[in-house]
């Protein structure tokens, strides 16, 4: 059982990140954005290659994080500037992104267990190795500052601009401000945590692939709407804590159908109910407590 | 505004950590050393991984057990088999690569090499064995340092070889006047990049034949890029790509369609309609996996056993097909192909 502890911390915090730049596109400023299938492993293939060709490991993840914050940009631009509608550029982004990685790994696969990752350097710093609790320790740390991060930028200026464009983008422009510009930086910014998972994942799980994006963005919505659903989504802090409290459940529920023993084949459905009788638990509170209202 | 509780449900991740890494002891870098031959009753747990399902996979799964059956380890028996899939999603291959290594199973057997990478590096610090299998490349996939010795790890396995010239020179035997081939695969599958890079290098040493590529980056693209070969092409070859195999059905119908022949790399595909390839038979290879992780569960040190190569001198050929396709046979290749078709 502590394994499913340890893996689901692990895991779940590493995704968390995504979680929060998901958050930020989709529900502070209300863009549906695809890119994040894309910025995820771009990251990943980013760090790979730098860390392959002997880079340094802080240095490396910064720059896979910076490959998160240009398509985001790059998307931003699209809609914007060429008015592409949203879920199209978030596609079209995505597609560049898969060939971008092709060549900037120059083959579909990077193995990462030879290579000192950001993991081994900085549990290095503390004499540690970078085993199940340290890397859990370090992802809660990374977590925590980016939680602390994201809810700063959210409670200034332009985090406010950013969630009045979302609720009613027509009023705030009347108002007087470049939506344009607001959305570009969201954007930006968003894909940047969102590629920080995905550089942070790729040295966790000791390989890059063109392939690691799929199912990462179900992971990330699945984790808000979690979150949201049993801890409820008022003030923006909290809407922030929760869906690190929904990642790491939703890991959990993963790891319980893994473990019930059932065909491997009926994986997908069994999680998928996990996850549809966690989410109607709070109708069910509800339920009892109207009737013992009534 | 940042409330004091929303801190805690940020703090509680720290606090389970805590909890978790005070209650076990610091991590144990070695589980217990595999158990002698002769081990009492209790059957050995085989933990099994692969990373989706389509029919070859699920045949080299196939020959694995059977494999282990005949080396006298059958499932129920004296073994218990674990079989999970990560059904295509990456970040499972290490939540299923967790979970195996927490249960300390006497062997893992893996099925390609991103769910073979996830459990390399579960098992890094363990004394868990590992024999990876459906593989194209473990050296360039960092599961070993060499495929000439024993790994000296507890690492070791059954890789595959799409043996292209061969291949081509039985193309070129069936279909004399073949000069333009075309290659549908995957390009985020390192499998297929790296046999349509040999088969790039095989054709350029053939004064007058040119390879257009067609890729498919998912199964649901297969249809569409095979119909793009159509027309521009004498011939379709599908190296051993999970992404168009499990499109196959699609590949064969629009190849049917257009009367283009269609060649493979592995032998189940020829029985489904292909025409031929000189490859590997993936239930053999499974077999040979099997048998291998029968004789680590027997006592043998993985890091002694030397990684296999999958035997490639099969000819396969599907008589029924070539007929389909409107292609004779030549007779010195029907005397020696093993006949795949129903």
């Amino acid at each position: 059982m502590l394994s499913v502890l340890s893996n689901s911390l692990e895991q779940g915090l590493l995704g968390s990140f995504m979680a929060m730049g998901v958050l930020l596109s989709f529900r502070m400023l209300g863009f549906p954005d695809l890119t994040v299938e894309g910025s995820y492993p771009l990251a990943g293939a980013i760090v790979a290659r730098l860390l392959v060709g002997g880079a340094n490991p802080v240095l490396a993840t910064l720059c896979g994080a910076l490959g998160g914050v240009l398509a985001g940009v790059t998307v931003g631009l699209l809609h914007t500037k060429l008015k592409v509608n949203e879920i199209l550029a978030g596609i079209l982004v995505t597609a560049a992104i898969y060939t971008l990685m092709l060549r900037v790994m120059g083959r579909p696969n990077t193995p990462l267990l030879a290579q000192r990752t950001l993991f081994d350097q900085v549990l290095g710093w503390f004499g540690l190795k970078a085993t199940v609790w340290p890397i859990a320790a370090m992802a809660a740390v990374l977590t925590l500052l980016a939680y602390l991060g994201m809810n700063w930028f959210l409670h200034t200026d332009i985090g406010l601009t950013v969630r009045a464009t979302g609720n009613n983008e027509k009023m705030i422009r009347a108002l007087g401000v470049d939506t344009d510009t607001t959305k570009i930086i969201t954007l930006a910014i968003a894909n940047g945590f969102v590629a920080l998972s995905g550089a942070l994942v790729a040295q966790d799980q000791g390989f890059a692939d063109v392939g690691m994006g799929v199912g990462s963005l179900v992971a990330a919505v699945a984790s808000i709407i979690i979150g949201e659903a049993i801890f409820g989504s008022e003030p923006v802090s909290r809407h922030l804590a929760v869906l690190v409290a929904g990642s790491l459940i939703y890991r959990v529920l993963l790891n319980v159908a893994l473990r019930l023993g059932m065909p491997a084949s009926d994986f997908k459905a069994v999680s998928a109910v996990l996850v549809l009788l966690l989410l109607s638990a709070p109708l069910w509170k509800a339920r009892r407590r109207r009737r013992a209202a009534s | 505004m940042l409330r004091l509780r929303h801190l805690a449900i940020g703090l509680l991740p720290l606090l389970l950590v805590a909890c978790g890494a005070s209650s076990t002891p610091a991590p144990a870098p070695a589980s217990a050393p595999t158990p002698a031959p002769t081990a009492p009753a209790k059957p050995k747990l085989v933990a099994i991984t692969q990373l989706v399902q389509h029919p070859s996979l699920d045949l080299v799964r196939q020959g694995v057990l059977d494999g282990l059956k005949a080396a006298g380890f059958e499932d129920g028996k004296n073994i218990k088999v674990d079989y999970q899939n990560a059904q295509g999603d990456m970040a499972m291959t290490k939540t299923v690569a967790d979970k195996f290594v927490a249960e300390t199973p006497d062997i893992i057997i893996t099925l390609t090499t991103p769910s073979a990478q996830a459990v390399a590096k579960a098992v890094q610090n363990t004394r868990i064995p590992m024999i990876f299998s459906a593989v194209s490349d473990p050296v360039g996939a960092q599961l070993l340092g060499s495929v000439d010795q024993a790994s000296g790890t507890n690492i070791t396995g059954v890789y595959n070889f799409d043996p292209t010239r061969a291949q081509l020179d039985l193309f070129a035997q069936i279909m004399p006047d073949l000069k333009t081939l075309g290659v549908i695969y995957n390009p985020g599958e390192s499998n297929s990049v790296s046999t349509v890079k040999r088969m790039k290098d095989d054709i350029a040493k053939r004064s007058g034949w040119k390879l257009v590529e067609a890729p498919a980056n998912s199964s649901a693209e297969v249809q569409t890029a095979a119909q793009s070969l159509i027309g521009r092409v004498q011939a379709i070859y599908m190296p051993q790509d999970n992404t168009v195999v499990s499109a196959f059905d699609a590949l064969l119908k629009v190849a049917q369609t257009g009367k283009t022949p269609l060649f493979v790399s592995d032998a189940q595909s020829v029985g489904r309609g292909a025409i031929a390839t000189v490859g590997s038979d993936e239930y053999k290879g499974g077999v040979q996996a099997g048998a291998m992780a029968a004789r680590v569960l027997k006592g043998e040190d993985p890091g002694k056993v030397k990684p296999e190569v999958t035997e490639t001198r099969h000819i396969f050929i599907n008589s029924k097909a070539a007929d389909a396709f409107g292609i004779k046979l030549p007779d010195d290749v029907k005397k020696v192909g093993e006949e795949q078709g129903k």
